[in-house]
């Protein structure tokens, strides 16, 4: 379980956010939804900890995650896999490289494991036919599914995605979506998936925040957030060409 | 106060990077990558600027040097020291802030854009150790051979230069040559390529690392990287000079 108590960011003197708290049960999708520029993914950063907030807390197993030494949470971060926006992918090693990356440096396995580890992964996502090709030699789907194939590698406990569906086409962002509700599912994982994308949001959540004018406007279920007359949040979903 | 958080942050990342060495061993693949980029990939520019350095210092000190009762000895004795002391770190050194100080910057630049150095240290990774460590241990380790590289071509050019233009025999040169050797002026080269080897990488590695702004952020941070060096050589030429000479 991650607890998130009375979180606030600003950077100079920019707030992003403040007095931010929410939990997030083990095995449940939480979409993190709001504007571009609202602080979804400085929000995702602080949870493995790529960012320090002014106060507040992040709590994993009891444990305030601001307050370990830097080797455990090394640690730490390997119980996430985080698909960033881009993908993050590395250039100059191949796809395939690129999943095995983690396992070559923190793992005990040989190559014949390493190997047949990382194409379970890429058969999880659908590409395991992907031979050796570069990540220059993809599409934005393919890119990031190696991302997410990369993310599950480690056999994390979380998994952040960072506007998974951004950039792609409704039938490619769909299998996308598909893709996050299979990895909740086969590994009984807990996502945290950040989106302005509603329609994913209705595809893979079990609880939506949404952050609005620097603070979390609204949290809740998908069942309350249809029935939520809250004014900025319907405004959002309208917005979004959406309607539930 | 930009100057003071400049310092700040490169003092952090550069103690970050002596602090990690620890982990040397993890990363011993990365570091001989690094050594083959920054030393062994940069040797052809380095003979021929070295080159190019020697032939025209001998053409130009002998054009100097007319008075006869000035034996030609001299030019050698010149062009050897010259190389020695001081053109072939400097030569090298600022060609190097170009190649490999640039390469260095937009590399790891490009990842600070794409999130790649997000990416590294959310697995685990120390990035510093990764990226900026090895880095910097190839280029001061390999900046001593590559100003050998730089000397030898250096006295070949300048050897040459005389034989073709018939200002300065073989054996005047290498006797002005040995006349003037000192073994403190090999240490005080090789002490300069260290310092300049240091200079070029860690400033690339943390003007790359903490850049920001997409493509344009990247550009500026390869131009600063590679002109930042720049200065640093020439100030970090005299203040050496001043010191050990």
């Amino acid at each position: 379980m991650i607890e998130i108590k009375n979180l606030t960011k600003s950077f100079g003197s920019n707030l992003v956010w403040s007095d931010v708290s929410l939990t997030i049960e083990d095995g449940e999708t939480l979409a993190v939804i709001g504007k571009s520029g609202s602080g979804k993914s400085v929000l995702m950063k602080h949870l493995n900890v790529l960012l320090y907030p002014d106060s507040g807390e992040v709590l994993i197993d009891d444990m305030n995650v601001f307050e370990i030494r830097y080797a455990r949470l090394r640690k730490l971060r390997q119980r996430f896999g985080v698909l960033f926006q881009g993908a993050a992918l590395f250039d100059s090693i191949s796809a395939h490289e690129n999943v095995a990356f983690p396992l070559r440096f923190f793992s005990e396995l040989n190559e014949k494991q390493i190997h047949e580890r990382v194409m379970e992964c890429l058969e999880l996502v659908n590409l395991s036919d992907i031979g050796n090709k570069s990540p220059a030699e993809l599409s934005g789907g393919m890119r990031k599914r190696i991302g997410v194939a990369r993310a599950i590698v480690m056999e994390p406990e979380y998994l952040l995605y960072d506007e998974p569906t951004s950039g792609l086409d409704p039938q490619t962002s769909d299998e996308i979506n598909d893709l996050i509700i299979n990895m909740a599912d086969t590994l009984d994982i807990t996502s945290i998936v950040i989106t302005h994308d509603m329609h994913s949001v209705l595809r893979v959540a079990d609880k939506v925040a949404f952050l609005d004018k620097q603070i979390l406007s609204w949290y809740g279920t998908l069942d309350e957030l249809r029935n939520s007359d809250h004014k900025e949040l319907n405004a959002f979903i309208r917005a979004s060409e959406y309607t539930i | 106060m930009q100057l003071f958080i400049d310092v700040g942050r490169y003092c952090r990342l550069i103690y970050e990077a002596i602090r990690s060495s620890t982990e040397v061993g993890m990363y011993r693949k990365n570091i001989i990558s690094e050594m083959i980029k920054t030393g062994f990939d940069s040797l052809p520019i380095i003979i021929l600027a070295g080159f190019f350095t020697g032939a025209v210092m001998t053409i130009q000190t002998s054009y100097q040097l007319v008075a006869g009762f000035i034996p030609p000895s001299t030019i050698g004795a010149i062009v050897s020291q010259s190389l020695l002391i001081e053109l072939a770190a400097v030569i090298s050194a600022l060609v190097l802030a170009g190649r490999v100080g640039a390469r260095i910057a937009t590399e790891l630049g490009t990842m600070a854009v794409s999130e790649q150095i997000d990416a590294l240290e959310s697995m685990g990774f120390n990035s510093v150790t990764f990226l900026v460590m090895p880095r910097v241990l190839a280029g001061v380790l390999m900046f001593p051979v590559i100003w050998v590289a730089a000397v030898v071509s250096g006295m070949v050019g300048g050897l040459l230069a005389g034989i073709l233009t018939g200002t300065l025999p073989v054996a005047d040169f290498m006797l002005g040559a040995r006349q003037v050797f000192s073994p403190a002026d090999v240490s005080f080269g090789v002490i300069k390529s260290f310092v300049f080897g240091y200079i070029i990488t860690s400033i690339s590695c943390y003007k790359g690392y903490f850049a920001t702004g997409g493509a344009e952020g990247v550009g500026q941070a390869t131009t600063q990287a590679a002109v930042l060096s720049c200065i640093y050589i020439l100030v970090a030429d005299f203040v050496l000079a001043f010191l050990l000479l």
